[in-house]
This record gives structure tokens, C-alpha cells and sequence, in this order.
């Protein structure tokens, strides 16, 4: 108790939602497991720093063919990892509640909402991105045929959605799931589109498509 | 969101004894609900245990029919080609719920344990007796907000027409358990007491005094897997969702149903509706007036008649009283080819 009471203490009252998350874990037992980095750091009274030594896991992920080694908290939803972590900012995010689609990325080949995904269910997977599309260098790589397609068509007034609607329609195809212009309307219905270029879209998948370009 | 600790678990074994550990400890698997219920803190979790790399994943036979594991994705499922030839009604089912990412993500034991899509229950300035129970200190994750029923006398047009109660008038979400009660399915689930078997049916539960507990597991328990025994049923199965988009939406009404015919003459039957109860509702009364008879709209009609008996509007709810036997006559006729 003494010990609990001493480490609040040395966190400050003022930091109170590193404070909540302290007493919520348990801090007695916490200080038993703490490296040997965040008890120096409680001993110098260097209060983030514990906190993060707390609150990082270690995560090992594929993103776009390179693989990196990351901290994160638990709560890091692999958009916001994406975003705001490693910067590949073409992933969107439109509600952040898996209801518009605009966050969709393939995690090991299969297309998925990067919001409703803690970024730490995807260790050891591969996460490929807007960015990750084309192999090799995004300044002077080829667009894929999806992404010519909706340029082709018109898919897109403002863009926003544009990312989603793509990384969506290339799981479509693959999925073996865009065999009739019905069928694509019902399996792209996860991706909404304010701007309204639903019909465009499904022009640009049936394009794809019927192309038989390898996607 | 708030912070939380997570584990993430191999076995069974670990995920039972690390969700009996700690008070306020939830399983992850798809995170589809959960991870929203947690950015709008109604449900707030000290910890998560990651069981996405349970070995649960597998749909395989046995020799009563077909077991799906409890992390089995729900896309995979419904592209399952021994369920799609075996139980169409689930493979239908499935493909009418949420949209492709998201049935990429959910998982067969997720989708059982999804909580309600009530408004009320997502808004934590909102009443809720579900959310936020009147019994103090039942789960510290559960008392955010007031307590009480918005929807009551409130905005209730996707709400129950039956087994409601004066706490909560919320309706089970999921179309996959719709099929799955249908289909006579039972759930294995094991736990620090031990392993166990429920039959669908009794996994979800009426409102009543507790609209708090959405199905009849144990504390530490954790779903296995669900088992389908063979049937009949797969050459006229139809799942009918009536809801306000044709696509990407939670349903108004649902119908599922499997017939066995021979020479027009109905030799057995099994109905379930969605989004009228509080869990997914069984129609024992028209299966049992429809065995024997003839596959005819008027025999149809009869049983929607007797199905309906008890059922109950709210208010903004009211059409689901026309729309629910409408919708079970249609999906018959479409089951038994005579639409």
C-alpha cells in the first residue's frame, strides 16, 4: 500500500490518466515486473518516461514490405500507427468505427478496417497500404491497374474515400467476388462514398476485372 | 481510448486462467464490437486477452455433421465450401451481415457474444439498464452513464417485438445466430468449472431483470467452438434480411428458414427471426403447425399468423408487426421455391 501510495506520488497528480492506468494495472504488481530502465527512471523522478516504459509492447510487424521493429501501447490502433506513427498518411481515417471504410488496408492479403484493429493483433502479419501497392519506389513506381482504372473512370470527386475504395477493390477481385456489377456493389458496400461515385467505382472494378490484369 | 494491459494467449488454458485472474478482463478476437464499444467507453477494459492465435480456426467434419471452430473468420465460414453445400442458410447469412472487411475480421464466437446496436446503449449520456445495470458493482466496466431505458418511450423503431421487459427492449444484432438457432447448432465452451455444452438457443437470454447479461456464459468461460448437426434442409434454405439499405445494414426483420419436402409435402421445418428479440427467435409453434402440411402460401400465412401471437410494438416499432409475418411468408415461399 505504502508502495502504491509512493509510486502515485512520484507520478504527480497532475498527469491523471497515467495515474488512472497505473492503479487500473496494479501498480504493486507492475513494480515487480518493471525493467531495470523504468525503476531508474521512477528513482529520478522522471515521470513520462516510466509511464512509457509501462504502457510500450514491443511489436514486430510487415508493413509494405519492409519489416519493422516497434514500441507501441496497446491501444494504438493499427490506422493510428499507420498515420501517426510511421507517417503513411494515405490510409484515411473517415469515422474511426469501421463504418465508412476509408481506413481499409490488406493484413496478410485480406482486406480489413485499420480502426477497429489494434495494431497489436497484427504482430508477425503483413500489412500492406495504399502505399504499399505497386512494388518499389512510390515516386516512380507504375500505378497499379485498379488505381489507372479509377483515374479512367472517374471513381472519385474528393478523394478521401479514394485509398479505401482501391485497397477494397483489389481484395474484391481477388476474392473471386466481382463476377457481376451486382455482385461488386454488394461486396464493396463496407466503403461508402460521400462524393457519390459508386456507379464510376463499379465501371473501374468491372474494368479491372473484364481486363484480367493480374491485380 | 483508455489504456489498458494486454496479454496475448496460445491455448485455451492461458486465456481461461488470464480472464479469471483479473476482474474487468475481456477476450479480443476480431475486436469488430469491442473496439468501438471501447472508443466510445461503454465498455472500458483493464485488460485484453488476444485469442487470435487460439488454434480455434478450423471448420471440419464429424460424424454428426460439422464443427466450426471459435476464431474461425466469418468470411471464411460463409466461403467454406462444406457449409456452403451442407448448411446454405448460414453461408447466407453470414454474407448478409456487416461488409467484407469487417466479416474479414469478426469470428464465429465473436459474433455470438456481439453486444446490441441500441443507440441507447452506445451513448453513454443516454440511459441504458443494459450498459450501465442498476445493480451496483456487477462489472465496473459496464457503469458508464445513468441507468433507466431510452428507448421506452423513446426512439424505438429497431427494437423488440418479443420477450421484451419493463429494462430493456434491445434486440440480439447478429445474423449468424440467427441461421445457427435455426440450424439446431450447439455451442461448446470451457471454463475453470470445466467443459460444456449449450444448445444455441440457450446461449442468448430475454432482458428481464438483467438486460445487462446478453447469453447464459459463465464467469472465465470461453467459447470452443460451435457444432451444426447434418440435416436436411440445404436444397431449400433461405435467409431474408429486410433492412433500410440494400446492403450493410442491421436488420429491421430477419427470417431464416430450412424445409425438408417431399412430394410438396413439408416433412420437417426449422424457423428463426432477427431483429425481434433480445436473442435470436426461434418460431417453434408455425414449425410445428407446418410439419405434414403442404408448401402453400395459405399454410404459410398461418403459421406467420401463429408466430406472431404475443408479439408486442413499441411505438416507432409498431410496422415490425406487419413486416415480421410478411417476411416470414416470403421467405418460406422463396425456401420452397413456390414465390
Amino acid at each position: 500500500m505504502d508502495q502504491h501510495e509512493q509510486l502515485g506520488d512520484e507520478l504527480g497528480s497532475s498527469d491523471s490518466s497515467r495515474r488512472t492506468f497505473l492503479k487500473r494495472s496494479s501498480a504493486l504488481a507492475a513494480l515487480a515486473l518493471t525493467p531495470p530502465v523504468a525503476k531508474a527512471a521512477v528513482d529520478q523522478g522522471l515521470h513520462e518516461k516510466v509511464a512509457t516504459a509501462f504502457e510500450q509492447m514491443p511489436l514486430q510487424v510487415n508493413i509494405n514490405g519492409t519489416m519493422r521493429q516497434l514500441s507501441i501501447e496497446p491501444r494504438v490502433t493499427l490506422l493510428d500507427l499507420l498515420r501517426e506513427q510511421l507517417h503513411l498518411t494515405g490510409t484515411k481515417k473517415g469515422c474511426d468505427h469501421g463504418q465508412c471504410g476509408a481506413c481499409t488496408v490488406h493484413v496478410d492479403g485480406t482486406r480489413v478496417n485499420a480502426c477497429l484493429t489494434l495494431a497489436m493483433t497484427t504482430e508477425g502479419a503483413t500489412v500492406t497500404t495504399i502505399e504499399g501497392l505497386t512494388n518499389g519506389d512510390p515516386a516512380t513506381a507504375q500505378l497499379h491497374p485498379m488505381q489507372e482504372a479509377f483515374i479512367k473512370h472517374d471513381g472519385f470527386q474528393c478523394g478521401y474515400c479514394t485509398p479505401g475504395q482501391i485497397m477494397s477493390a483489389v481484395a474484391c477481385i481477388r476474392e473471386g467476388h466481382a463476377n457481376s456489377p451486382d455482385e461488386v456493389r454488394e461486396y464493396m458496400s463496407g466503403n461508402i462514398c460521400r462524393c457519390g461515385a459508386y456507379a464510376n467505382i463499379v465501371d473501374a472494378i468491372m474494368d479491372v476485372k473484364k481486363g484480367g490484369a493480374r491485380v | 481510448m483508455n489504456p489498458f494491459q494486454f496479454t496475448r494467449v496460445t491455448t485455451p488454458k492461458a486465456a481461461i486462467s488470464a480472464i479469471t485472474k483479473e476482474r474487468g478482463t475481456y477476450f479480443l478476437a476480431g475486436g469488430t464490437n469491442l473496439i468501438d464499444l471501447m472508443k466510445r467507453e461503454v465498455i472500458i477494459p483493464e485488460r485484453l486477452v488476444d485469442i487470435n492465435k487460439l488454434p480455434l480456426a478450423t471448420i471440419e467434419k464429424t460424424a454428426t455433421g460439422l464443427r466450426i471452430g471459435a476464431t474461425a473468420k466469418n468470411s471464411t465460414v460463409a466461403d467454406n465450401e462444406l457449409v456452403k453445400k451442407h448448411f446454405p442458410l448460414l453461408s447466407q447469412a453470414l454474407n448478409a451481415g456487416a461488409s467484407a472487411q469487417l466479416r474479414n475480421m469478426a469470428t464465429v464466437g465473436g459474433n455470438m457474444m456481439q453486444r446490441t446496436r441500441c443507440p441507447y446503449f452506445y451513448d453513454t449520456s443516454m440511459p441504458c439498464n443494459k450498459r450501465s445495470p442498476v445493480q451496483a458493482g456487477v462489472d465496473k466496466g459496464q457503469a458508464n452513464g445513468p441507468s433507466g431505458c431510452g428507448a421506452i418511450g423513446g426512439h424505438n423503431r429497431m427494437h423488440a417485438i418479443f420477450g421484451a421487459s419493463g429494462k430493456c427492449i434491445a434486440v440480439h444484432p447478429s445474423d449468424m445466430c440467427i441461421a445457427l438457432v435455426a440450424l439446431d447448432a450447439t455451442v461448446n465452451v470451457s471454463g475453470p468449472k470445466g467443459d460444456r455444452t449449450i444448445p444455441f438457443i440457450d446461449f442468448h437470454r430475454l432482458p428481464g431483470d438483467l438486460p445487462q447479461k446478453d447469453n447464459t456464459l459463465q464467469p472465465g468461460e470461453l467459447i470452443m467452438w460451435v457444432d451444426l448437426p447434418t440435416n436436411r434442409f440445404a436444397d431449400n434454405s433461405h435467409y431474408l434480411k429486410v433492412r433500410d439499405r440494400a446492403s450493410y445494414a442491421f436488420a429491421l426483420v430477419s427470417v431464416g428458414v430450412g424445409l425438408d419436402i417431399k412430394r410438396n409435402t413439408i416433412q420437417d421445418v426449422r424457423l428463426a427471426m432477427g431483429g425481434v428479440a433480445h436473442k435470436p427467435w426461434r418460431l417453434t409453434a408455425a414449425e410445428e403447425f407446418l410439419k405434414g402440411k403442404p408448401a402453400t402460401e395459405a399454410n404459410f400465412k398461418q403459421a406467420a399468423a401463429l408466430a406472431m401471437q404475443g408479439a408486442k410494438g413499441y411505438g416507432e416499432n409498431d410496422f415490425k408487426l406487419t413486416l415480421a409475418p410478411n417476411t416470414i411468408v416470403n421467405a418460406l415461399k422463396t425456401a420452397t421455391k413456390t414465390a
